[in-house]
């Protein structure tokens, strides 16, 4: 594939590149699965060690999960409720631990040092696939989560104040998975871009302060993620009066 | 060119949506599984149990604080009590040995007096029978004086 001359420089960030791997028919992006698995296999081996040997007096890396849960919980409580916020609770941490761990990773971990012949390593969130896959999975929760506490009676929903909102909360049923899965992936995108550019014209000092930027950025946004998919699981299951 | 390369008209590019996104979606929802496995349900029960032992003891405590309140004020009151009849047993010993120290000296006035009594009837009755003796001597002494001067003449 050639390049114009002025997107040269630019190409050594391999923006829009992937490692292509052939399954059947279907391709899929091998360098999103390669650092996902690498990243949940050290946050999955992170977990069993701390869960090893539990104790009433926690110690060490339990406090850290123990505080982790805490966190996860009150987020799932404030924003499901009391009533069904402990079958969502798995789904929510699920989905800030994998964002969390991912943005981080993506950041923390020196991936160019691997060179790969197509594409580059680096955080599965900059990947859309993976944000559309997260924002298709609250879709699909929100829903069941609805459906399976009110029954027929969720599509209440639509109606709500008055039947004029109708159109706009289906509009929403659109715009919250494209929102969703659009600011997590741009969020992380721009910042591996900005690093990655900065790296690239200043490869000194200057892009550490934009370095930890990013990691704000990412703590911020896998916590968003999350609290905005607890939110619209408790607006399902809320009950109107 | 630029723009089709990076909204991936062709092979590549940032939007290029394929197979990955499926696949990622299972990949999250085998984590959810695993992790509701092996972190949310172990960690959860360890720090359900904790806040329960935490929760019980402070009700437990707080019942045996009300208890010990509950006992200081009976002991309180029992030492009151005891307080209060010490005092009435103290005064009433001392009204008991006034008492009996009242009848002591009222009992002993009475005895001496009776002895008194008894010693002055004594002495009148001795006074008197020796005053009779006195009288008996004296006439019988007068009546001899006028025998022997009736005899002298």
């Amino acid at each position: 594939m050639g390049f114009p001359p002025f997107l040269i420089p630019f190409a050594e960030l391999e923006v829009g590149q992937h490692l292509y791997w052939q399954i059947g028919s279907l391709k899929i992006h091998g360098q999103v699965f390669i650092t996902s698995w690498i990243l949940l296999g050290a946050l999955i081996a992170f977990v069993v060690v701390g869960t090893k040997k539990m104790e009433r007096d926690p110690k060490g890396i339990q406090n850290l999960l123990e505080f982790l849960w805490d966190y996860i919980r009150d987020l799932a409580r404030t924003q499901i409720g009391e009533k069904v916020y402990r079958d969502w609770m798995p789904f929510i941490g699920t989905l800030f631990l994998f964002i969390f761990v991912s943005n981080w990773g993506g950041s923390l971990v020196p991936w160019r040092l691997i060179r790969l012949p197509s594409g580059e390593l680096g955080a599965p969130t900059a990947d859309i696939n993976t944000t559309i896959a997260l924002a298709l999975l609250v879709s699909l929760s929100y829903f069941y989560a609805g459906l399976s506490n009110k029954g027929l009676r969720y599509f209440e929903y639509y109606v709500h104040p008055t039947p004029i909102m109708l159109p706009f909360k289906i509009l929403e049923d659109f715009t919250k998975p494209l929102s969703l899965s659009f600011r997590l992936f741009g969020n992380i995108l721009a910042d591996e871009l900005v690093v990655a550019v900065l790296v690239f014209l200043v490869p000194l000092v200057l892009p550490i302060p934009v370095m930890f930027l990013g990691l704000f950025t990412s703590a911020i946004q896998a916590l968003i993620f999350a609290t905005l998919a607890a939110y619209y699981i408790g607006e399902a299951v809320e009950e109107h009066h | 060119m630029t723009s089709l390369f990076l909204l991936g008209a062709s092979e590549g590019g940032l939007f290029d949506i394929d197979a990955t996104l499926p696949l990622m979606a299972v990949q999250v929802v085998l984590l959810t599984y695993v992790l509701n496995k092996i972190f949310f349900q172990p960690v959860g029960r360890v720090v359900e149990e904790r806040e329960d032992f935490v929760f019980t003891s402070r009700a437990e405590a707080k019942k045996k604080i009300a208890e010990v309140e509950k006992l200081e004020v009976d002991l309180k009151n029992q030492l009151l009590e005891a307080r209060q009849s010490a005092q009435a047993v103290i005064a009433e010993a001392e009204k008991d040995s006034e008492n009996l120290y009242k009848e002591a000296i009222a009992l002993a006035n009475a005895e001496s007096n009776a002895s008194r009594e008894k010693a002055r009837l004594e002495i009148d009755s001795q006074k008197e029978s020796a005053l009779r003796q006195l009288k008996a001597d004296s006439e019988l002494i007068g009546d001899l004086i006028v025998e022997r001067l009736m005899a002298a003449k």
